[in-house]
């Protein structure tokens, strides 16, 4: 069914031995190739695409470009759906499925339009007035405002489709593909830069593809358009991007373009890329972004039918679609009467020309006259009719200042309107860029002014009007930023154009009511958040009178469109109900991105699997196989537990921390951070940097340490090692490994590059097992004949290198269990041999691999801290009651004079406690929060709260530890734990819940 | 997205560097002899200024190495990029050096001046 019967005959670029079929809404609907969704919809007769966002009223296309506020449609179906996407930026493709939003149960009847004759009781700041109570029914409300007040659907599941991201540099980064910037990019390319030129439609060309009414060197503006991307085409340094939005403008010459390689396309292959993110840096840039055209104020300007009059054009005369069947122009400049001109060559019928200037002179004009088309040369549109579809339009004159209609009213019936309220320059990415906008009077508008970054703006985002003077600003600047690039050539020669001269404009904001008592009717400013004029000037009156509170008061210039068509009116509308101008209001700021982008695109393909690296250890292929659970530990994949069989997760810690008591536990300490430090003042760094002495450490031996930051809170911990003269083995915690390594660097390069030290990250290169318990050493003895593993010879803090497994190996005797341990330490390709050898031996002994639970349970119960579970950078070595780790005679160290400050000696300073629950098997949730004063019900007093909590098999009952006010002056006290359904008992303790008499002290 | 002359690498996007705060902060040559007060002022205190400001980056991702630059926090423009131990060159960096609120500062006056190259 290619009906189709506003296409007019033989005009346009749509290609029309390719017809498309597509469903909109349901219904089966046929363009060409070359369409936008928005142009095949028109060739169909449908204006009518959407319901407006808070009065749910008719709305039509309004553009035919990136500003659309109303033709907001949903496309795709499933998880590869995309709402909120401009039915004028689509590339029409075969078999597209798309669907109108913010309608129920459909466009034509919606039910929410109830709020359009409720709209007395939905002024500016409606939500704020009325939702602010009761408090405790926010949740109601919002359920409903967010099914009333709404745009698309969002998907419920992952995202289907392939996005890419791609990198690159350029000499010339051009903006638009309009006619200054292809001349721009004919200028930089012939000079052999590198070139990238970007535009956000389909084809290149801009406003080169709707005033056909032009010539350029006596060819068409289609054949120069065409001969120039064909000389750009067949340069080899020049990239040409279409379909590609310069989204944001950032610091150092560095953008991001969204380029859409195949919409509509979603879920067709997975082998497909629908988008891609180009990052790039170009070393000048020259925007080329155009001017957006305004709509009018006036009584009821959004019914279907009513679009912007450069817009209308380009339908017309780029895709062959004529508006309607009587049109009526509605402008306060010239640029109408270049569309009248196209409608009366192809013979649609036009209703006049209502233009608010007295007295309209020039070429176009004297045309217009000529052609005997009705002009009304000072009148103004006071109100329309029709619902789904504007029907007719009452104008009246104006009075001398603008600000009055008078005389008779004269009614005009029309089925589509084309408008003009002049021009703004698109200066969205200068601002971004951090230029600064200056207001012209002339035009009323901002142009760019001072620019912070190598760019130039050129064409009419720069103010320019005429096609010659846009052509030649393009050359020059294209020109100019090759030379600037070390590129060498010369401006082609400006070329000759024939074109109508366009002259002043009237500016009258807001157009003046019929009669001036009655209230009724609304005059849309943001179609997009149903703002109107009147809105803007209650919001002043109530005192929102900054242009920022204004935005975020009546939502004007918010939403997909960012006011692209709205804000410069709204901010002059606000500028005469303060009694001053626009360029004293100032402007929003113009944030990234200029149109929507799917956040797909800026994942790329970081998700699932990929979204971040995971580092594993030598023998994490044993510990797959073993059946371990693991967990996630910075990058790190870590064994959690090895659960049997039929056992349930605390059987399964229950067993691994009995077996490191009672016989041999054995685990992956790979993760470890591990660093080599050298150099002659090795020892004195270190000294530096730990709380404790490290200048007498003989080789050989092992110490615990500290490290502050130089506010006093610990920031790490961890055994370094002397191995042999100025050269040390430091191990850091698991996930503070590359922090650590940087704390070193930074005060060794930034403070005291005098120290000759040197520090090397060797956690890779090391496989650790650490194998602890009573039976530990006989299973080592038997893996490393060699070795006198005896207390004397091999006591607590000591290395020893020897074969393990007729493995080299250093065996650190060091523990964080507090059982007699080794740690063995071979390289990693030695890794799982080393471990296979170790579970094999160890087999008669029972050998127990353990996960990371249940090394804290073993550690728990020793009262042992981890980093970053008893301590959150808010937590001194004296909170942690461990004193006897920082030095009382070392005269400086990182961290040690803010020891003394005075928040630091107070009394009340949170401080590590053990907590036992009063019922013995239940294991308090850590995080909670402890009181000491118990209430009915919350706000409680929080003194503390509880930092580790587990169920300990070698203690036969639960333990905690918590961070709590005064802690240790509580010992022995009693305090609450409310949780929501209950309340825990609590006594306070010491940390140490195992071994009480310290019999395990060579750990 | 700043754009970063590392002095043994080049130019490199921002996501290689991480940021180090002010420059020229140097750790007092015996804290111990600070009060409250003016150790606070070392710790905490920090240049705000709009415009000039020298601050200290680590190529992190890169050679590791630490170094100065002069950023203007307006505009992002960076105009010198100094080894870390060393003073900026630029009239307007060692004019903001000179000028700054440190140099006149109790705290300054204890440390012993580092040998800058």
């Amino acid at each position: 069914m290619n009906k189709q019967l506003f296409r007019v005959k033989d005009l346009g670029q749509v290609d029309r031995s390719k017809p498309l079929r597509f469903k909109f809404d349901g219904k089966f609907f046929v363009g060409y190739r070359g369409d936008t969704l928005a142009s095949a919809l028109l060739a169909n007769g449908i204006h009518l695409v959407g319901r407006s966002f808070k009065y749910h009223r008719p709305r039509g296309i309004l553009s035919a470009g990136a500003e659309e506020p109303n033709a907001l449609v949903q496309v795709g179906e499933g998880n590869g759906t995309d709402p909120n996407t401009r039915a004028t930026q689509i590339k029409l493709e075969d078999g597209l499925i798309v669907k109108s939003q913010n309608r129920w149960p459909s466009l034509l009847l919606d039910l929410g339009y109830i709020n359009n004759l409720l709209h007395r009781l939905l002024p500016a700041g409606f939500y704020y007035k009325t939702f602010m109570w009761p408090s405790s029914w926010w949740m109601r409300y919002e359920y409903w405002i967010r099914r009333i007040a709404g745009l698309g659907e969002a998907p419920k599941g992952a995202d289907p489709d392939r996005y890419e991201k791609t990198h690159a540099h350029c000499d010339v980064l051009i903006v638009g593909g309009g006619p200054a910037g292809l001349s721009a990019a004919l200028a930089a390319g012939k000079t052999g830069a590198r070139v990238v030129l970007v535009d956000e439609q389909d084809s290149f060309g801009g406003s080169l593809n709707s005033n056909t009414d032009c010539t350029v060197d006596e060819h068409t503006t289609l054949d120069w358009r065409k001969r120039t991307l064909a000389i750009l085409e067949g340069m080899p340094e020049v990239i040409l991007l279409n379909r590609t939005v310069a989204t944001g403008y950032y610091d150092h010459n560095f953008l991001t373009l969204l380029e859409t390689v195949s919409p509509g396309q979603q879920n067709q292959s997975e082998y497909k890329t629908r988008q891609r993110l180009w990052k790039i840096r170009a070393k000048r840039v020259v925007l080329a972004t155009g001017a957006l055209e305004r709509p009018l104020v006036f009584k009821d300007n959004d019914r279907p039918g009513i679009m912007l009059s450069a817009s209308m054009r380009a339908y017309l005369n780029q895709y062959g679609v004529s508006p309607g069947n009587r049109v009526l122009l509605f402008t306060n400049n010239d640029d109408a009467y270049r569309t009248a001109i196209s409608l009366k060559e192809n013979n649609i019928p036009i209703a006049g020309i209502v233009d608010l200037r007295e007295d309209p002179t020039g070429e176009l004009v004297d045309r217009i006259r000529h052609e005997g088309i009705a002009l009304y040369p000072g009148y103004a549109i006071v109100s329309t009719t029709g619902h789904l579809r504007i029907k007719s339009v009452r104008i009246m004159k104006l009075n001398d200042d603008g600000t009055k209609v008078i005389g008779n009213a004269k009614d005009i019936t029309c089925d589509c309107i084309g408008m003009s309220g002049g021009w703004n320059p698109t200066v969205h990415l200068f601002s971004q860029s951090g230029g600064k906008l200056e207001w012209d009077d002339k035009f009323e508008r901002f142009l760019p002014k001072i620019a912070n970054q190598p760019l130039i703006s050129i064409g009419a985002c720069n103010g320019t009007q005429s096609l010659s003077d846009c052509l030649k600003d393009g050359l020059k600047a294209g020109a100019e930023s090759a030379r600037a690039t070390n590129n060498k050539g010369r401006a082609p020669g400006t070329p000759r154009v024939v074109e109508s001269k366009c002259n002043d404009e009237r500016a009258i904001w807001i157009i003046p009511r019929e009669n001036s008592y009655k209230k009724n009717g609304k005059y849309f400013v943001d179609f997009q958040n149903d703002v109107t004029a009147s809105d803007i000037s209650l919001a002043a009156r109530e005192g929102y009178r900054s242009v920022e509170h204004l935005k975020r008061y009546t939502t004007m210039g918010m939403g997909t469109d960012q006011g692209k068509t709205s804000n410069v009116t709204a901010l002059a509308i606000l500028g005469e109900t303060l009694g001053t101008t626009a360029p004293n209001i100032g402007h929003t700021t113009f944030r990234p991105p200029y149109t929507p982008a799917t956040i797909g695109a800026y994942a790329g393909r970081n998700v699932g699997a990929l979204f971040d690296p995971i580092r594993t250890t030598a023998m994490h292929e044993h510990h797959e196989e073993f059946g371990a659970k693991f967990e996630h530990v910075s990058q790190w994949m870590r064994a959690w537990y090895y659960p049997k069989p039929n056992e349930t997760m605390q059987q399964t810690i229950n067993r691994e921390v009995k077996a490191a008591r009672d016989s041999i536990g054995l685990l992956d300490a790979s993760t470890l951070g591990k660093i080599d430090i050298k150099g002659l003042d090795a020892a004195e760094f270190l000294n530096r940097i730990y709380t404790n002495s490290w200048l007498k450490l003989a080789p050989g031996k092992a110490r615990y340490g500290l490290m502050l930051k130089e506010d006093g809170m610990v920031m790490d911990d961890g055994v370094t090692t002397h191995l042999n003269s100025n050269h040390y083995h430091m191990t850091t915690t698991t996930g503070g490994a590359a922090s650590v390594l940087d704390w070193l660097e930074e005060w060794h390069q930034t403070e005291w590059p005098d120290l000759d030290v040197y520090f090397t990250s060797v956690t890779e290169h090391w496989a650790v097992a650490s194998i602890c318990g009573p039976n530990c050493r006989s299973l080592l003895a038997e893996l490393a004949p060699e070795l006198d593993l005896s207390d004397e010879a091999f006591p607590f803090m000591t290395v020893k290198e020897g074969d393990v497994a007729g493995i080299a190996a250093r065996i650190f005797r060091i523990s964080f269990t507090g059982e007699l341990s080794f740690e063995i330490n071979v390289p990693r390709r030695y890794g799982l041999a080393l471990w296979q050898a170790l579970i094999e031996k160890g087999e008669k002994y029972d050998i127990c691999p353990y996960g990371t639970e249940a090394m804290h349970v073993l550690r728990a119960e020793k009262g042992f801290i981890i980093v970053g579970q008893e301590t959150d950078g808010t937590v001194t070595p004296h909170d942690l009651g461990m004193d006897w780790i920082v030095s009382k005679t070392k005269h400086d160290f990182i961290g040690k004079r803010a020891l003394s400050r005075s928040d630091m000696l107070k009394s009340d300073r949170k401080q590590l406690v053990g907590l036992l629950n009063e019922n013995e098997n239940e294991v308090i949730p850590e995080g909670s929060q402890i009181v000491e004063m118990l209430q009915p019900s919350p706000p409680m007093a929080m003194i503390g709260h509880i930092t580790s909590s587990y169920y300990s098999p070698n203690c036969n009952r639960s333990i905690a530890m918590a961070l709590i006010k005064g802690g240790k002056a509580r010992i022995g006290k009693t305090l609450h734990i409310p949780l929501k359904n209950k309340t825990i008992k609590v006594k306070v303790t010491d940390t140490l819940f195992l071994d009480k008499n310290k019999e395990l002290t060579d750990g | 997205m700043l754009y970063i002359e590392c002095p043994w690498c080049g130019f490199r996007d921002d996501e290689e560097f991480h940021y180090g705060g002010e420059a020229h902060i140097q750790r007092p040559t015996d804290p111990n002899e600070l009060n409250d007060e003016e150790f606070s002022e070392y710790l905490y205190l920090k240049s705000n200024p709009k415009g000039v400001i020298l601050e200290r980056w680590l190529h992190s991702r890169g050679c590791r190495r630490w170094f100065n630059v002069l950023r203007n926090t307006v505009t992002n423009e960076i105009t010198e990029i100094y080894p870390i131990d060393t003073l900026p060159n630029s009239k307007e960096g060692t004019e903001y050096y000179g000028q700054n609120w440190r140099r006149k500062s109790s705290v300054e006056k204890t440390i012993k001046p580092r040998e800058y190259k």
